[in-house]
């Protein structure tokens, strides 16, 4: 019976499709949903992800971790979240695979084959931080549309590619240049081939940088499928968006790069700071660039029970965008006082810092442990939700975990 | 005066043609609005739920909408007038988890649906627009959540130091 009604939602899309109404695509997409909904792949075991990692999405694929799988100093794949905008490529062939350079401000066009790019220019590695601009997007009052995060969509994994500059140079350049736009292989999730999932990008200044890479390998190996296999653009500190998954295609622009989700209100925020819930207009949202001061508490998992007025270890990691973490402070009261933390120097500019501290509870009962970074320029993350936003980003409210003392 | 009878002739074939193909779009035309308005063809259904249909017999199809405890299985989508449009129309593009995990109100439905339409290839809803618009509404609508709330996604556990 319900079948039926399937059926009969196919037969519209079909018919409709057949003399020419809007429903573009209409007739592709019920063909593939149920070959979707039968496979239903097990993506943990399908990405080899923990299966403590939290699934938001599954078309497209949305994964995240939780802070105390974080713990590692250098995040291992299986613990990196997943953010697809898109469709993943499917029978990608590295040996066919090449990387085009176009745009108004290149001086040729040029295409290499990965090959070329391993073979041709000095490879590099770096630990790099990516998170996502809608982490901690859950938290925001009214609530903002999207995958909603919480704490998990971030990651600092080693990545090993040659600099984007390098490439830039053997490209050639005009001296015009403002932006640079990636494209990729990943499609649309209406399955309409001229529409790009995502295609965004960085200024020159952003692309230019030592640690901005053409990677192809994550933490040692050829970068997992769901992370952008066989090549990623890799631009630390700033949305990972920014850091473009499949990539085939890199234009250099002579003005903004105004691919999918570069304008109108994607991965941007009011210029101006606005009340919770107003509206504001297109020409009033800012691209986000580098992300703002974080740290998460890695040890202890929250909700620990401690069986005596001992003392705990805690540790975690912090960040701050293009910027370093000078300070790392906890609270055991509710922000009323602040003790240091040790604080680890990043192991190279863009990497997360490590922390740890030892805690003393005065007295038996529920704390909360506050975690509070500040970064160079004495920005320090808020106890409460930073400035509400439309699109419910750069949530980097301290992080809080529980603890009782029985 | 020959070449005219069959001129006539041909007009008259010309005409009758014209007028099948006419009648025939006119039906297509009239099926595919009977179609927009009622996909699920339940009109033509005496019953809705259960009933004596040849397909009652294949398990698969009889668990593929099944619910739950108010929850549609297949999606996770909650129970309520106008579950199964928006699980016909809502789930072909992206998963269910992406509108499940959201909370908005009517207006910024509404507002979402435009956008997917301007913007993702979503097609014209139709008469089935309001029905899906109060269904998300309602199920999944804004709860105020201040500016910070209390600490609720952990579980108790002993930590041994």
């Amino acid at each position: 019976m319900q079948r039926r009604k399937f059926i009969s939602k196919t037969m519209l899309a079909s018919l409709a499709s057949a003399i020419g109404t809007d429903i573009v695509y209409g007739n592709m997409l019920p063909a593939q949903y149920p070959v979707l909904a039968l496979q239903d792949p097990d993506p943990f075991a399908l990405f080899s992800k923990d299966s403590q990692m939290v699934l938001l999405n599954d078309r497209p694929w949305n994964m995240e971790a939780q802070a105390h799988l974080l713990d590692d100093k250098v995040t291992p794949n299986k613990y990196m979240f997943i953010r697809n905008n898109g469709i993943i490529p499917e029978n990608i062939d590295v040996n066919s695979w090449t990387l085009k350079f176009d745009g108004e401000s290149v001086r040729q066009e040029k295409t290499y084959t990965l090959a070329e790019l391993k073979s041709k220019f000095p490879q590099h590695t770096y630990q790099l931080t990516l998170e996502c601009g809608g982490n901690g997007r859950s938290e925001f009052d009214p609530p903002a549309k999207g995958n909603q995060w919480t704490i998990g969509a971030v990651g600092c994994a080693r990545w090993t590619g040659i600099r984007l500059k390098d490439i830039l140079e053997d490209v050639g350049v005009k001296n015009d240049a403002v932006y640079i736009g990636y494209h990729a292989a990943d499609t649309h999730l209406s399955g309409d081939p001229t529409k790009e999932p995502i295609s965004r990008g960085v200024p020159m200044a952003k692309a230019l940088q030592d640690e901005t890479l053409i990677a192809f390998q994550m933490n040692g190996k050829d970068i997992p499928l769901a992370h952008g296999y066989p090549l990623r653009l890799i631009a630390g500190g700033w949305p990972a968006s920014a850091s473009g998954k499949w990539l085939n295609g890199i234009s250099v622009r002579n003005k903004v790069h105004d691919g999918t989700k570069m304008t109108g209100t994607a991965y941007r925020v009011p210029c101006e700071p606005v009340a919770p819930g107003e509206k504001v207009k297109d020409e009033d949202m800012c691209i986000i660039e580098s992300m703002p001061v974080k740290s998460l508490i890695t040890y202890p998992k929250s909700g620990a029970t401690l069986k005596s007025v001992a003392s705990l270890q805690i540790r975690g990691h912090a960040w701050a965008g293009e910027l370093e973490v000078s300070k790392m402070e906890y609270s055991i009261d509710f922000g009323s006082t602040w003790q240091a933390c040790s604080l680890e120097k990043p192991t190279n500019r863009l990497a997360w810092q490590h922390f740890n501290a030892t805690i003393n509870f005065p007295k038996k009962g529920y704390y909360e442990i506050w975690a509070r970074a500040t970064d160079s320029q004495k920005m320090a993350q808020p106890m409460l939700l930073p400035g509400w936003n439309p699109k419910g980003y750069l949530n980097n409210a301290c992080h809080r975990i529980a603890i009782k003392i029985t | 005066m020959k070449g005219l009878e069959q001129y006539k002739e041909s007009a008259a074939q010309i005409r009758k043609l014209m007028t099948s193909v006419l009648i025939i779009f006119m039906l297509a035309v009239t099926v595919l609005v009977y179609l927009l308005i009622d996909p699920t063809l339940t009109a033509f259904s005496s019953e809705t739920t259960d009933g004596d249909y040849e397909t009652t017999s294949d398990i698969t199809d009889e668990d593929y909408d099944k619910i739950e405890d108010g929850i549609h299985l297949r999606t996770g989508f909650v129970e309520g007038d106008g579950l199964m449009l928006v699980v016909n129309n809502c789930t072909n593009c992206h998963s269910a988890k992406l509108v499940t995990q959201n909370r908005m109100s009517k207006e910024r439905w509404t507002a979402t649906i435009r956008w997917m339409q301007e913007t993702q290839n979503l097609w014209d809803l139709g008469g089935n627009e309001e029905p899906i618009i109060n269904y998300l509404a309602t199920h999944y609508a804004p709860t105020q959540k201040g500016r910070r709330q209390n600490l609720s996604n952990f579980e108790w556990y002993d930590l041994e130091e």
